[in-house]
């Protein structure tokens, strides 16, 4: 059995799956049963100042978008961070990291951008025996229209003084949380790392409309008639957490930085993928509140046997394995040509292969009267469309033409060597070949 | 509660009501919306579709079911209508099975094709429930069209020429409107009174008048018709019945198929109804099934098919003769009646066995022949073919100014949806011929 117990930036789990902060850890209820069910760990409802409690609307506060058979594929919500008193929360905490000493459990903080707020509630919060701290730097909606949030997130600057101020306040990991709101990762990523966070988490929701309500003329959700921008999240968003995660395990500046992976993880295939390509571990929402939390067992049960399968015995062996392979446009192998290949076997004459190259690619396949496709080897530009487009598994594939071979298309040999961009004829700024 | 199954005889009420609304009950229930919509996101809306190839009627399907999955079950229907006048009474009838689900390219993936009879019914339901006909004419040609039968071929021929801007009359032998969707389809496959409805919604596009108890030959002639018509379209269906020309055929409890069909359709009360215990059912199609299957639900105790050919040359699908088998109806093939024995009433049927030459008895209260429908006889100056009406690919006889479409042509296969698609392209020719633009 592989051994699935983490250490992220120091803090230890049994498993590398966390709850990410939000309504599911939101009291000592939930959270109990989420241990229970077999969590690793828990980022606790970002915590707010003491004081009158935080007021959220009382009209919906999520909106979802869902696929056939309303399958959840994105939701988005305008809820707000805890508004339940500081004082709970914390006795809360403090019980459950009593009776579950061998859970991580962090706490998620949004006080307002003023050092007094931050040095006060970080040590108050670290006498309950949080293993942590997550700096809420992403919510991109509500607390942000506060200075909040993904406003602080924002702003590279920021990012870096709050990051200090609670360096300077706890010997506990802080875990920066990151916004996807932005133009490039790497500037905020950068401002946590100079200021001596220990760690990253992304990403947080993605500011969305999600859907508009015709017959009213208002964004779902809809309040007494109006609406406005939520978080999205859950799996359509996962693509663009994953790429998130990879820029930050692959540049010089914040390489190495530890990452808690974050956006639409729902099976443990998701999670090694997101482990993969540079996270230390990963944080699941969505999921959690579509199916519940048992579905933690499938994410154990998963990651261990495909671990045992490809002879990983620790979580750590898989992070960032995939990173290396991760490049720029530039540095991809010009030549290396495939051609779609169609198994006529698996073939079941659907035509959305035709349609789609035919329509709006290449014109490189073919269809006869009694409905046989066929590559155009002179034609196919290997984009892979009709792989993309085809309903059944492995019917269509990409084959590799070998060195030597006669690419049709172009009339050309395919080279044996290795030909960027970079060194390419055609490019103007080309790096001239020594 | 009677359950008297195995008392002799044709008896009425041999089940209690309840058990009698059960078994008559729809007998694919229909899909609800999310239903339909789990159903309708199975289409791949593939190119040039195979479904829609093998529509006698060419609807285009993959456009319809993705209407359906975009919320739009009424522009669905819309889709289906303009092609298919009937498309509700087709999704109830239609042997799907061998038409568009049998060319579903899901069919040849999983065995499991998109359920594209279930998802019309979903769409035209909604619109017959809304009540909306969105159909318009156009304006008038002041030609006037007689149409002979109200069935599914006059009916779409009817439909189409009023749409088109032209006054039309029919004249139905019967009392009420339909045809076979009225007289012959089983009853669990059109429930709830459905082919008045239909014919009721057919005719709001206005411009169709319909004159009951009217049989070609007997209260009008075709010369008649055409004298004082521009046009005439025949679609009279198949009158009459095969006999089987053996001894006995005239005992008490021998009956057309399709006459113990038409009785249970038209019953008010199915415990009135009378059914044999051992009931025989003579024939291998649609016909045969539908009334075996509607004896078993009636409380026979034992109902068999008795076909001639093997179980794969039955015109009936393997799907009908399965559904058949689940209701308790038991099928002898390649086996041809030689004698009805009885005195007064029948008692058993002597049979022989095609292959191996031997014979044997069935015991039985009750025969029904399903062995084909004819032709009542036609006026004598139409051309026949095969016995029925000879046409062109246009649906035009020989003799000026007449069509004709459906079961009573020599072309096509007797299939509600095949009537509909001849009616309908008999009438598009027939404007065109009428309006001179052929």
């Amino acid at each position: 059995m592989a051994d699935l117990t983490s250490s992220f930036c120091g803090i230890k789990s049994p498993n590398p799956f966390w709850l990410a902060s939000a309504p599911p850890t939101d009291k000592e209820y939930n959270v109990r049963r989420a241990f229970e069910a077999g969590w690793g760990g828990v980022v606790w409802k970002t915590l707010g100042v003491e004081g009158p409690p935080i007021v959220n609307v009382n009209g919906p506060r999520y909106g979802a978008i869902w696929g056939a058979d309303r399958r959840l594929l994105g939701l988005n919500n305008i809820e707000l961070i805890t508004d339940r008193p500081l004082e709970i929360n914390l006795k809360e905490m403090k019980q459950i990291k009593k009776d579950f000493p061998d859970r991580a459990l962090v706490a998620s903080v949004m006080v307002p951008c003023e050092e007094m707020y931050w040095k006060d509630i970080i040590p108050q919060i670290a006498e309950t025996g949080v293993d942590g701290f997550e700096l809420n730097f992403g919510c991109p909606h509500g607390m942000s229209e506060r200075g909040m949030g993904s406003a602080v997130g924002q702003v590279p600057e920021y990012i870096e003084m709050v990051t200090r101020w609670c360096k300077e306040s706890t010997d506990l990991p802080v875990i920066v949380k990151l916004t996807p709101n932005i133009t490039n990762i790497i500037y905020p990523a950068t401002a946590a790392k100079n200021g001596g966070a220990d760690a990253v988490s992304l990403i947080n929701t993605i500011s969305s409309i999600v859907s508009v309500d015709l017959e009213n003329m208002a964004p779902n959700p809809t309040i007494d008639g109006k609406g406005t921008a939520g978080g999205y999240c859950g799996p359509a968003v996962k693509p663009i957490a994953l790429n998130m995660v990879a820029q930050i395990a692959r540049t010089d500046v914040t390489a190495g930085l530890p990452i808690s992976g974050i956006g639409g993880i729902t099976t443990w295939r998701d999670a090694a993928e997101f482990m993969a390509l540079g996270a230390g571990n990963v944080q699941v929402c969505t999921a959690a509140m579509t199916y519940g939390f048992n579905i933690i067992n499938e994410m154990t049960s998963g990651l261990s046997s495909w671990m045992d399968e490809n002879g990983y015995t620790s979580v750590d062996q898989l992070v960032g394995k995939a990173v290396p392979n991760v490049t720029d446009w530039q540095y991809l192998n010009l030549n290396y040509i495939t051609k779609a290949r169609i198994d006529q076997e698996k073939c079941i004459g659907c035509g959305r292969c035709y349609a789609a190259c035919e329509d709006t690619s290449h014109q490189a396949i073919t269809m006869s009267e009694d409905r046989v496709f066929d590559v155009k080897d002179d034609e196919c530009v290997a984009c892979n469309l009709c792989v993309n487009t085809c309903p059944v598994d492995d019917c269509i594939t990409m084959v590799q033409l070998l060195p030597g071979q006669i690419d049709e298309r172009t009339g050309q040999v395919v080279a044996e060597e290795y030909g960027n961009w970079t060194e390419h004829p055609n490019n103007p700024s080309k790096v001239a070949a020594e | 509660m009677p359950n008297n199954s195995e008392v002799g005889g044709p008896l009425a009420g041999r089940l209690d009501p309840i058990s009698l609304k059960k078994n008559f009950s729809d007998l694919h229930p229909p899909l609800d919306s999310h239903e339909a919509a789990v159903a309708a996101d199975r289409c791949y809306f593939c190119y040039d579709a195979p479904c829609v190839t093998a529509c006698p009627t060419d609807i285009d399907i993959p456009l319809f079911i993705r209407q359906i999955s975009t919320g739009m079950p009424v522009a669905s229907a819309k889709t289906i209508l303009d092609q298919n006048i009937l498309g509700g009474m087709c999704a109830r009838v239609c042997p799907t099975e061998t038409l568009c689900e049998e060319a579903c390219v899901r069919e040849k993936a999983e065995g499991k094709p998109v359920q594209i009879g279930l998802l019309q019914r979903y769409a035209t339901d909604v619109l017959m429930n809304v009540d909306d006909h969105p159909f318009e004419r156009a304006p008038s040609t002041n030609k006037k069209i007689a149409i002979v039968g109200a069935g599914p071929a006059g009916l779409a021929a009817a439909h189409r020429l009023a749409l088109l801007g032209n006054n039309v009359v029919i004249l139905d032998a019967k009392e009420k409107p339909g045809g076979l969707n009225e007289f012959g389809i089983a009853a669990y496959k059109s429930t709830n009174d459905f082919a008045q409805k239909e014919v009721a919604w057919l005719l709001k596009i206005g411009g169709i008048k319909i004159n009951y108890g009217k049989l070609l030959g007997r209260d009008f002639s075709l010369s008649g018709l055409r004298d004082e018509y521009d046009a005439v379209f025949i679609g009279a269906g198949l009158g009459n019945v095969r006999s089987l020309d053996i001894d006995g055929e005239s005992l008490r409890n021998v009956q057309d198929a399709v006459e113990f069909i038409s009785s249970l359709r038209q019953a008010k009360d199915l415990a009135e109804l009378e059914v044999g215990s051992n009931v025989v059912v003579i024939g291998g199609g649609m016909t045969a099934i539908d009334a075996a299957v509607q004896s078993k639900l009636l409380g026979a105790y034992d109902v068999t098919v008795v076909y001639r050919r093997s179980m794969e040359e039955m015109p009936a699908s393997l799907y009908e003769q399965e559904l058949a088998k689940s209701k308790g109806v038991k099928f002898i093939y390649n086996s041809r009646p030689v004698q009805i024995v009885g005195t007064e009433g029948i008692s058993s049927i002597k049979f022989q066995n095609t292959q191996h030459d031997t014979e044997f008895s069935l015991p039985a209260d009750h025969l029904l022949k399903a062995i084909g429908q004819i032709m009542d006889e036609l006026p004598l100056e139409l051309s026949r073919e095969n016995n029925k009406i000879k046409v062109d690919e246009n649906f035009k006889t020989d003799v000026a100014n007449v069509w004709a479409g459906g079961d009573c042509t020599s072309i096509g296969e007797d299939l509600t949806v095949t009537a509909v698609a001849q009616g309908r392209d008999a009438a598009i020719n027939i404007h065109a011929s009428l309006s001179g633009e052929i």
